[in-house]
């Protein structure tokens, strides 16, 4: 099938797809955005999560066609701003494969709450898994990137 | 020679950012599964449902019918070395007439597409005949048995306990799969990106099994998502190259989550049994120790998890008198390998259990008792072994003691056990605190030759000193690209420092495990740098030293400006750099120098149970650790904060679930990672004691966290439920009944 949808504010087309794929694997394989990852594809670790008509999804959970017509923006289409500024700043990046994922989500909550406490971020990124940081220099980041 | 120019912006001691982390934070790091080759072609692995079985027949026609499909290889189509294995070669790259494992590597598919690729793999007809499988270790066949003896064989004491403990089989669980391109070269040979460990070691036994020479079998690190001794055995390696030999395309393989459970080795389930011996004042006279581990279908490295956990096995305590057997086994269960803390993680959940039990028999504080018996300098390991270098157990464990206690719950339901489950308002939660501490070795032990390669060339970049720093060390996460540039500024003097990819252009690095890269990757880049210096001293009459990036005499007086000694002739030089050898352990005594270095590290759990529903919630951790020299601060907490993590994870949650030799929860959804929800504020104290013969006094980091954390979370539930608690993960029906 054909997709069309708007992707990081482009119009995108993709040809050939499976009905069977997913939104990430058209994003990675088809439309060379690979930012956004696939460490479970299950939506239990939030890292290919994205955001589909201004809503974070996990977009291996999303079927291909379920996009048509609709806009994605990935973790290459925000903004470097003041969350990455301070993942970077916090330490809050180790092997780096959660953080796409948490970039997307902290933006998300950020726009939300202007001062998060830290049971409203540990609630807002519970479905974001990371193995290599234990979460504390995750939860610098967001405090961070809140002030 | 021996100056260090501490001044340099970015350098030793400092926490500068990590090279790779804008890339990363821009979702444009290109990790493995992100690799694309024009026209490449997706990888599949069929792999066995049975643990155990006779493999009768392949045949692969109908999934050779399949549009998209361009190759299917078996056993036979393996070209060279049939089996291979980090230290005994017994695992095949494809299952011949037997399947050892459940989820055992049969046959390999490329296609156009990865689905194609699976439903392919989907239609190969196997004919298996069922075996019954080993499951026990205690009726395996036995792969090593390490005896560490001393002492008295026959001693007595006023003052015994006994107990039987079980470690469950953890899973790494990295984030980022299993993955990587294989890419066929004109001549012959393979060109493979891929997330590993350890590029020359996987280099080697993918040649073999390719019967291929070295040369040309080239690695190239591709981006690891993090690693944890999950990549130190190969998953893909072989696989995707023999794909790509055979198709003459690039081959791509991905991992799914399932599959990655299936794909690497695990830490090996234990059980351990303990008799310890004290004085009525607390000294400890004996400890005798059985541990059985299940070591699963295939070797790995079992005989090195084995070791550590017998000559580590008592813990960081003097006992003069030790007779510890550590087995480990084969069985038809899931091959298990490395994984952080190594063989020491299984021994420290039975030896601190087992202090824990003294202490109350004695009726002493269980810290008391440990400082009481805390080994330090001077002191001799089971092993005959003397510790040198600082070995400061008895303060960690005073610093943890000392911190200031979590305040009470508050009634926000995130913050108690159950969660926003609403399970409880407060009702039937107990508060319990708890304490352990642990030892691991750094580096890899008993005479292996442990080295690392680097390659360092100081050249000028538009008229500035630039240095070019590359070896095969694995960055995995954990920030060795940072450590790597941040000692070539300190030893050169440069700010500009650019570390190259790391591939098997240059010597091998040894593996990114055993805590040792900034020990032994960063030995070897100084030892780089400083002959970098020493050929740029040569060049200029009089010059003793390089201070602030000028060229100094011995009065200290600048007689050359680093660019100028630089001038038109970079200086590039390559060392092969070995921390002190260590030696093999005696075969029925255990003794010997066998560890080049220790480190320790102490943990004090706070933890709420609402013991009606045997719910948990770890309310903080304090960690005291000695990292002799904290090279990258920033970099050093997050290794203990993320090490400590996952000992929460073997605490609480984290178990693979065999049954019959069959898995039951390879998921995220079934096999359970700590969630931010799952941590606490972790509180971390880093002590820097130099060890007088590592490279700036740094002791390895990355493991000691993940061992002691585990027994202080389970001390702390019993201290809050009085059950005995003998097995790891607890669930919630061992608190309840």
């Amino acid at each position: 099938m054909r997709l069309n949808c708007t992707v990081n504010g482009e119009k995108r087309q993709a040809d050939d797809v499976w009905p069977g794929e997913s939104l990430l694997y058209v994003l990675r394989e088809r439309l060379g955005l690979p930012g956004s990852k696939n460490a479970c594809e299950q939506g239990e670790c939030g890292s290919c999560t994205v955001y589909l008509d201004g809503t974070p999804v996990c977009s291996c959970l999303v079927a291909a066609g379920q996009a048509e017509g609709r806009a994605v923006v990935t973790v290459e289409g925000l903004e470097f701003g003041r969350v990455q500024e301070a993942f970077l700043a916090a330490g809050a990046v180790q092997c780096g494969f959660c953080t796409p994922g948490l970039v997307v989500a902290v933006h998300d909550l950020l726009a939300r709450a202007d001062k998060p406490s830290d049971p409203d971020i540990r609630e807002a990124l519970a479905g974001n898994l990371c193995r290599c940081t234990g979460y504390e220099k995750i939860l610098d980041a967001v405090r961070l990137a809140a002030q | 020679m021996t100056t260090v120019d501490v001044s340099v912006l970015d350098g030793v001691g400092t926490s500068p950012r990590r090279p790779d982390g804008t890339l990363k934070v821009r979702g444009e790091f290109a990790f493995s599964s992100d690799l694309w080759h024009e026209d490449m072609l997706w990888g599949a692995t069929l792999r066995s449902p049975y643990p155990h079985a006779e493999i009768r027949g392949i045949d692969l026609t109908a999934a050779l019918a399949l549009p998209g499909v361009y190759a299917i290889l078996t056993y036979q189509d393996v070209p060279g070395a049939k089996r291979y294995g980090l230290e005994i070669a017994d695992q095949p790259v494809l299952a011949m007439d037997e399947v050892r494992y459940q989820g055992e590597p049969v046959a390999i598919v490329a296609a156009d597409h990865p689905e194609t690729a699976r439903r392919a793999a989907g239609h190969i007809a196997v004919d298996y005949l069922e075996l019954p499988p080993v499951t026990d270790p205690e009726e395996g066949d036995l792969l090593r048995r390490v005896p560490v003896r001393t002492g008295d064989p026959h001693p007595t004491a006023d003052v015994v306990v006994t107990g039987e403990y079980q470690v469950g089989m953890q899973d790494q669980a990295f984030l980022g799969p299993e993955s990587g391109l294989a890419v066929p070269a004109e001549d012959g040979g393979v060109d493979l990106y891929v997330a590993t460990q350890w590029l020359h070691v996987d280099r080697k036994q993918v040649a073999a099994c390719l019967g291929l020479p070295e040369e040309k079998v080239r690695l190239s690190l591709a981006g690891v998502g993090g690693a944890f001794g999950a990549r130190e055995d190969l998953s893909m390696q072989v696989h995707a190259s023999l794909l790509a030999l055979h198709t003459r395309k690039p081959v791509k393989m991905v991992y799914g989550r399932e599959e990655s459970f299936y794909g690497h080795v695990h830490r090996h389930p234990a059980t351990l049994r303990y008799e310890h011996g004290a004085t009525r004042d607390g000294d400890l006279v004996y400890v005798r120790a059985r541990i059985v581990l299940d070591g699963g279908a295939y070797a790995s490295s079992s005989t090195a998890v084995a070791a550590n956990a017998a000559t580590l096995g008592i813990g960081p305590y003097e006992v003069p008198n030790v007779d510890m057997v550590a087995d480990v086994y084969y069985t038809n269960n899931p091959p298990c390998g490395a994984m952080r803390g190594f063989g020491a993680v299984q021994a420290c959940f039975g030896y601190e259990s087992q202090m824990d039990k003294l202490a109350a028999a004695l009726g002493m504080s269980p810290v008391e008792l440990r400082i009481r018996n805390a080994l330090t300098t001077g002191s001799r390991m089971p092993t005959g072994q003397v510790v040198e270098g600082p070995a400061p157990v008895a303060s960690l464990l005073a610093r943890v003691r000392s911190r200031p206690a979590p305040p009470p719950s508050t009634p926000d339901l995130r913050e108690l056990p159950g969660g926003v489950s609403n399970t409880t308002h407060g009702e039937g939660v107990v508060r319990g605190v708890g304490y352990a501490i642990g030892i691991k070795n750094v580096g890899f032990s008993e005479g292996f030759d442990d080295y690392s390669t680097a390659r360092v060339r100081l050249e000028l970049v538009g008229g500035e000193p630039a240095a070019l720093v590359h070896t095969a060390a694995a960055e995995v996460g954990q920030g060795l690209v940072t450590v790597q540039a941040q000692i070539a500024r300190t030893e050169l003097g440069v700010e500009r420092v650019t570390v190259a990819t790391a591939d098997t252009s240059v010597g091998s690095a040894g593996s990114s495990s055993a805590s040792r890269q900034t020990y032994v990757t960063g030995g070897a880049v100084r030892a780089a740098c400083q002959a970098v210096r020493a050929t740029l001293l040569s060049r200029v009459a009089g010059a003793t030293d390089v201070v602030g990036g000028k060229l100094v005499n011995a009065a200290g007086v600048v007689v050359a400006d680093l660019a100028e000694a630089i001038g038109d002739e970079p200086v590039e030089e390559t060392v092969e750099w070995r921390h002190r050898p260590t030696y093999p352990i005696d075969p029925k005594t255990g003794q010997g120098d066998a560890h080049v270095q220790y480190a320790f590290a102490a943990h004090r759990a706070t933890v709420d149970v609402d013991v009606e529903l045997g719910l948990v919630k770890v309310v903080e951790i304090a960690t005291a650790q000695d990292v002799g020299k904290a090279v990258n601060p920033l970099a050093v907490v997050g290794q203990i904060h993320g090490g400590t993590a996952q000992g929460l994870g073997l605490a609480l949650m984290e178990e693979i679930q065999i049954v019959d030799g069959v898995v039951r929860n390879p998921s995220f959804t079934d096999y359970l990672i700590p969630t931010i929800l799952d941590m606490p504020p972790m509180s971390v104290d880093v002590l820097e004691l130099a060890d007088p013969h590592s490279p700036y006094g740094l002791r390895g980091v990355g493991e000691p966290p993940t061992i002691s954390s585990t027994p202080a979370i389970v001390a702390a539930v019993r201290a809050a439920t009085g059950k005995a608690l003998a097995r790891v993960p607890i669930r919630p029906e061992h608190i309840t009944t």
